[in-house]
């Protein structure tokens, strides 16, 4: 019987920093889509406890698991196993499907603002999330530190997500060299 | 250009997807007769001033939302969801 | 010449910089203009039409004279203004349009027959004879068209794409932009200042006034300081705002690293892209020359030019200067020339009621009528009331007054007005929505008025969006009123001319009136006047002011052409930053990549995706031997291909069943679970949108497959039914295309292969059967699917453990006689099997043609289905699906065109054409599938292929698309 060896989409790649920001890559565990059916709104935050749902364009987290919002109705769960939702959600296991990158440092918005068309300065916070293109690729942004971001992208584009995050940080890093 | 998507807030035009008139909301009945169904596929108003049309947030969060803006000012009046309308004249 | 004491330039800090194989010294601080000026070098460039020996006109970005090379490791760029390029250590530029130097340019004799070459000549001349166009003229034209040249390789250097966000952006940082800022900033607001200069402080750097009864540097040095000690101003210099777009967007070049040597990593200039919830253009003016005759010799430049390099850069443009103006601003320079010790031959005024108090002759109601010095200035002729005088000056300083930069306020659709007091356009109020305009942008060119109204229209901008800001203690200014009288042309006999740039003169733009071209705009296509680098900005107004004359209006009424973006030229290598090469688009890598990489498969793209050709082993020379050998492998044992690219939609819900009846032709409420159908998907226009297999996992739950190439397509198509349609429905969609790894295996063989991966074996799995499975302890998924018509199978596990599956596959499959397949037998073995891809379902064909009319269910509605039976889409007329066949090998013919025999090859005459073609090493021919009027009812005739671009005629059998196992009995082993 064969053993199937897990790997993350850029298992080859050792974490990188340029002007003092770190792009790594991180293996969060399971990943499940949760998308509420209608009219189970309640029922859906009672058999999530003590999670709590998001509002559009925020994470909940709790114990180190988070909720994160991509969609109308939809969140990842980003963590732990979802529970059973039979008839409240439509529950889809979205592991490995997403390549997830951190951004850690004083030039992370900066460099993630070469790419992505939202302003990530301070206003957004600690919490909040977005769906937003990186580069061309769709993403699922959100901020977890003052100074750190999470990012995923498609598994299959990983590598050209790390390539652009990279290229940006290495043009802040020759920026600041010049002064 | 900048869209409000109505859940993602305010973001550039180059998250969106075009698609044209609401008029593809419309959609005839299946015995509507090929005159209809011509007028709902390929005949459209070419408007100077307000129109509502169709745009898809596709690399936000994959709503399709209804946009009224003015094709002379660029003014952006009003974004909606359209799993939002208020549900008339649908069938399927 | 430099001066002593003036300017400030670090004379600590000489550099050394070539400049047509010539090395010169200049300092930091210095651009190449100004460097050049220092050293006496007053022949920049050539012109465009006549190649007229040019210098310097200007100290600014509108700069249409000196243009130049500039020469790098990685790049050579055309057209830089030696008034923006800095110099820096080993910096390497030369002038352009001349051969074989500067001094002689042979293309000079152009200038001698300047009279034939007047506005139009082109579309006069190069009428007839016809046949001479393309053998003779446009290959002559083209060989002299054109400014500068490019090296003829890609661009290696980097470049940079950034997005910006503020409250207020302040274009500009002369008085009234500090001014803007200064207060914007005090307020708490987050402020972008936009600066095109290396330095802040506009045109107090280059007029030098007093603030507070000091330099006006020691106050833009303070405010300076300030701002970029706070955390909400961002101070943004050699950045240029370049274009204006709707909702508060605007494009910025910023030139990061053109002022140093190139650097790794470092970009040479970043194209941002800023929304702004409001804006103040305080961008200044500029000044415009006056066309007198031969106004345009190396040594005759603008004056405020002259007062900035002697204020900015401690030269004097010549050592015995004339000021020629209709203006009180230009006597500035007159006087700064000689505070500074520099010889002023005489200040021309053209206003008779002009004062006379400098300390030279000051000629009054005075003309410039003719210049001379053949690569430089060496004299000029004049008129005054008094007579004619001779003048020998190696520098003329003109002013015909100065235009408010209103560029950016037009870019959306504004039209500037005419403000007869100053006689320039100022910009239209709320011409850009979220955009107010202050200072001498908006014709206000006192420094004390700049100041109060860059103050003013930040508070007024910020009250908008909330934000109370105060007023903040300015300096005191002069405030003397600006006096000009238009003059805008000295007729003469020589050519006066308009845009340097494009060598257009007033007697072209008066041609142009004579013969019909009145309106503004058909004048600047006539002439090409403001048209490439100059855009308008220092020929505009004057050429205005001859057409409006020339056909006997006013300017008003004359109105101007359209300012659009980009402000100052934008390198298309800016905009497409990090695009080239990897950056291109996102590449999108399957889990089975590296391992079929390992194995030497040449990698093919398959939209975004890469995905192996073929597997070639030891020996194999053609990829033809390896894909043969993969196509009997299949055929005879067993094949393993990772088939994960294509788009997978996961769709829950009560509702589910209903939804799928909708989007697909056919009926998938009535699929077992457990159970997996093909299903045909049309766009509502009733063409084939896509087609694919889809699962029931279970009573709520489907699993649905899309082709690799339309997978996006179908989900926004899915999305658009479910949001639209029944957004109320129990239902949810979501793509799994990432989550899963899946690898089709096939062959007679595959069911042995599985049975030795799987951690059980499989029981009974009828074709079209699906179901859970075990990898290894690792919950799958397993379909008995063939895209190849032999026994198949795919199983998927969670993308994670896509690798090490298919290193395994791959492994136990070569065991057997097996192993992996690429794309190229692929694709024999579904052309063989007569499976349609995105070849045949090409976005104009219909159920119908490829034979699936039936599948559009008679008891249910679905999306395409009333259009689909219109009248046009079935018939004997519709080209319908064919295969063909012919026994001789060929190189493949896809894309050919089909003919009757005996009858005419011609458009009209084509019977079809052919979509995909392979050779079958199963049967020995080449077999091809294609579109045929009528083809179903034409099995056996033979026809005739036509290939024009492989040079090819053959002649095929029509014959039934689907050439291997008809009966299906091996897919059902």
């Amino acid at each position: 019987m064969p053993e199937l060896i897990a790997k993350t989409a850029l298992s080859d790649k050792k974490p990188a920093t340029f002007a003092g920001t770190t792009l790594a890559e991180a293996d969060p565990g399971p990943v499940a889509s949760i998308a509420l059916f209608p009219g189970q709104e309640k029922a859906l935050a009672k058999a999530l406890k003590p999670m709590v749902f998001p509002a559009p364009n925020s994470f909940t987290e709790n114990g180190g698991v988070r909720l994160v919002w991509t969609g109308r109705d939809q969140a990842f769960l980003i963590g732990a196993e979802p529970p059973a939702l039979d008839g409240i959600a439509a529950v889809t296991d979205q592991s490995g499907g997403w390549a997830t990158l951190t951004v850690t440092g004083p030039v992370a918005a900066e460099a993630l603002m070469r790419l992505v068309p939202l302003d990530l300065r301070p206003t957004f916070a600690v919490g909040q999330a977005a769906r937003a293109p990186l580069g061309h690729m769709q993403s699922v942004i959100f901020r977890t530190a003052a100074d750190g971001f999470t990012v995923m992208v498609f598994r299959s584009m990983a590598r050209t997500a790390w390539h652009e995050i990279e290229v940006a940080l290495r043009s802040l890093a020759a920026r600041a060299a010049l002064i | 250009m900048r869209l409000t998507c109505p859940l993602c807030g305010p973001r550039d035009r180059r998250e969106f997807y075009y698609y044209g008139s609401e008029d593809y909301l419309q959609r005839p009945g299946p015995d509507a007769g090929p005159e209809a169904w011509d007028d709902h596929l390929h005949l459209r108003d070419n408007i100077a001033g307000e129109v509502r049309d169709l745009w898809y947030h596709e690399t936000g969060c994959s709503q399709w939302l209804i946009v009224t803006r003015n094709t002379v000012t660029h003014e952006i009046l009003s974004t909606e969801l359209v799993a939002d309308r208020k549900k008339k004249g649908v069938r399927a | 010449m430099r001066i002593l004491g003036k300017g400030q330039i670090d004379r600590n800090r000489p550099i050394s910089f070539r400049f047509d194989g010539k090395t010169y010294q200049g300092y930091q601080g210095d651009t190449v203009a100004s460097a050049l000026l220092a050293n006496d070098v007053r022949l920049m460039g050539r012109s465009f039409k006549y190649h007229r020996p040019r210098g310097v006109l200007t100290a600014g970005s509108e700069e249409p004279n000196a243009l130049l090379e500039v020469i790098g490791a990685t790049n050579q760029t055309p057209n830089v203004r030696a008034t923006m390029q800095e110099v820096f250590e080993g910096l390497n530029t030369q002038s352009q349009n001349r051969f074989p130097s500067l001094a002689f340019d042979a293309l000079g004799v152009n200038d001698v027959f300047s009279r034939f070459l007047s506005a139009g000549f082109y579309y006069k001349t190069f009428m007839w004879p016809r046949a001479f166009w393309e053998k003779l003229y446009e290959p002559m034209i083209r060989r002299a068209a054109g400014l500068g040249r490019l090296s003829g390789k890609h661009d290696e250097g980097h470049y940079e794409k950034a997005y910006a966000f503020c409250d207020l952006l302040v274009i500009g940082s002369g008085p009234a932009g500090l001014a803007a800022a200064l207060t914007a900033a005090r307020a708490g607001a987050d402020v972008i200042l936009a600066e095109e200069d290396r330095e802040l402080g506009g045109r107090l750097l280059a007029d030098e006034p007093e603030l507070d009864g000091a330099p006006a540097r020691d106050w833009v040095a303070t405010v300076e300081a300030e701002l970029r000690g706070l955390p909400n101003v961002r101070v943004m210099t050699r950045t240029t705002v370049t274009g204006a777009y709707d909702n508060g967007t605007f494009g910025a070049l910023e030139r990061v690293g053109l002022h140093t040597p190139a650097r790794a990593d470092l970009p040479r200039e970043c194209f941002w892209r800023i929304v702004a919830k409001r804006a103040v253009l305080a961008a200044g003016a500029l000044e415009r020359p006056i066309a007198f005759p031969m106004n345009d010799r190396p040594g005759i430049m603008m004056a405020g030019a002259v007062r900035s390099y002697l204020n900015r850069w401690g030269v004097t443009a010549g050592k015995r200067v004339t000021v020629f103006a209709n203006n009180d601003g230009a006597r500035q320079t007159a006087r700064q020339l000689m505070a500074a010790g520099v010889e002023v031959a005489a200040i021309l005024d053209s206003r008779e009621d002009a004062s006379a108090i400098e300390d030279c002759p000051v000629y009054l109601g005075a003309r410039v009528t003719d210049t001379s010095g053949r690569l430089g200035l060496r004299a000029i002729s004049g008129s005054h009331v008094g007579g004619d005088f001779q003048i020998e000056t190696d520098c003329l300083a003109m002013s015909g007054g100065w235009n408010p930069t209103v560029h950016l306020t037009c870019h959306l659709n504004g039209r500037p007005r005419w403000n007869a007091d100053i006689a320039a356009f100022v910009p239209s109020e709320g011409a850009v929505p979220g955009l107010s305009v202050a200072g001498a942008a908006n014709g206000d060119f006192t420094t004390h008025g700049c100041l109060a109204a860059g103050q003013a229209a930040a508070i007024a901008a910020l009250a908008e969006i909330g934000v109370t800001a105060a007023a903040v203690p300015l300096p005191r200014a002069e405030g003397v009123p600006y006096a000009i009288q238009p003059l805008w042309l000295v007729e003469g006999k020589g050519r006066a001319w308009l845009d340097f740039a494009n060598d257009v003169t007033t007697k072209d733009v008066k041609l142009s009136a004579q013969e019909g071209f009145t309106s503004v705009e058909h004048m600047k296509r006539y002439t090409t006047q403001g048209m490439a680098p100059d855009q308008g900005k220092s020929s505009n107004v004057a050429a205005l002011a001859v057409l409006a004359d020339a056909t006997g209006r006013g300017i008003p009424e004359t109105g101007t052409t359209t300012y659009r973006p980009p402000f100052t030229p934008v390198s298309i290598a800016s905009m497409g930053a990090g695009g080239r090469a990897e950056g291109f688009a996102p590449q999108r890598f399957t889990t089975s990549d590296q391992a079929s990489r390992d194995r030497h498969a040449p990698m093919i793209e398959a939209g975004l995706w890469y995905r192996p050709s073929y597997f070639p082993k030891p020996g194999e020379k053609t990829w033809r031997e390896s894909c043969d050998r993969e196509v009997n492998m299949v055929r005879s044992a067993v094949g393993v291909s990772d088939v994960s690219t294509l788009g997978k939609i996961d769709i829950q819900g009560k509702d589910a069943a209903r939804f799928l009846d909708l989007v697909y032709t056919n009926t998938f409420s009535t699929l077992p679970v457990s159970r997996v159908r093909y299903g045909l998907m049309l766009r509502e226009d009733g063409l084939v949108l896509d087609d694919g297999t889809t699962a029931r996992l279970g009573e709520n739950h489907y699993l649905m497959t899309t082709t690799t190439a339309a997978a996006g397509l179908v989900m926004r198509h899915l999305d658009f039914i479910h949001q639209t349609h029944c957004a109320d429905w129990d239902l949810r969609l979501i793509s799994v295309t990432e989550s899963w790894a899946q690898f089709a295996v096939a062959g007679p063989k595959a069911r042995a292969l599985l049975n030795a991966v799987l951690d059980a074996p499989l029981g009974d799995f009828p074709f079209m059967a699906c179901g859970e499975t075990q990898v290894g302890g690792v919950k799958g998924r397993l379909f008995r699917i063939s895209f190849s018509g032999e026994e198949g199978y795919e199983v998927a596990v969670p993308s994670r453990y896509g690798e090490s599956l298919f290193r395994d596959l791959v492994a136990k499959a070569e065991a057997m006689g097996g192993g992996p397949y690429g794309m190229e037998a692929l694709n024999v073995l579904r052309i063989e099997k007569g499976f349609i891809t995105h070849a045949e379902i090409h976005g104009r064909t219909t159920a119908f043609d490829i034979g699936m009319e039936k599948m559009v269910s008679a008891k249910k509605d679905c999306i395409g289905k009333a259009m689909a039976a219109r009248p046009g889409m079935v018939g004997e007329e519709r080209e319908q699906l064919v295969g063909l066949k012919l026994s001789q090998e060929t190189k493949a013919f896809g894309g050919a065109h089909l003919f009757t025999q005996g009858e005419a090859v011609g458009r009209e005459a084509s019977q079809g054409y052919v979509t995909s073609v392979c050779w079958s090493p199963m049967f020995g021919a080449m077999l091809a599938m294609g579109f045929l009027k009528n083809g179903r009812a034409r099995h056996g005739e033979k026809i005739r292929i036509v290939d024009h671009l492989r040079d090819l005629d053959l002649i095929a059998e029509v014959c039934d698309p689907v050439f291997h196992d008809p009966k299906g009995e091996k897919l059902r082993a």
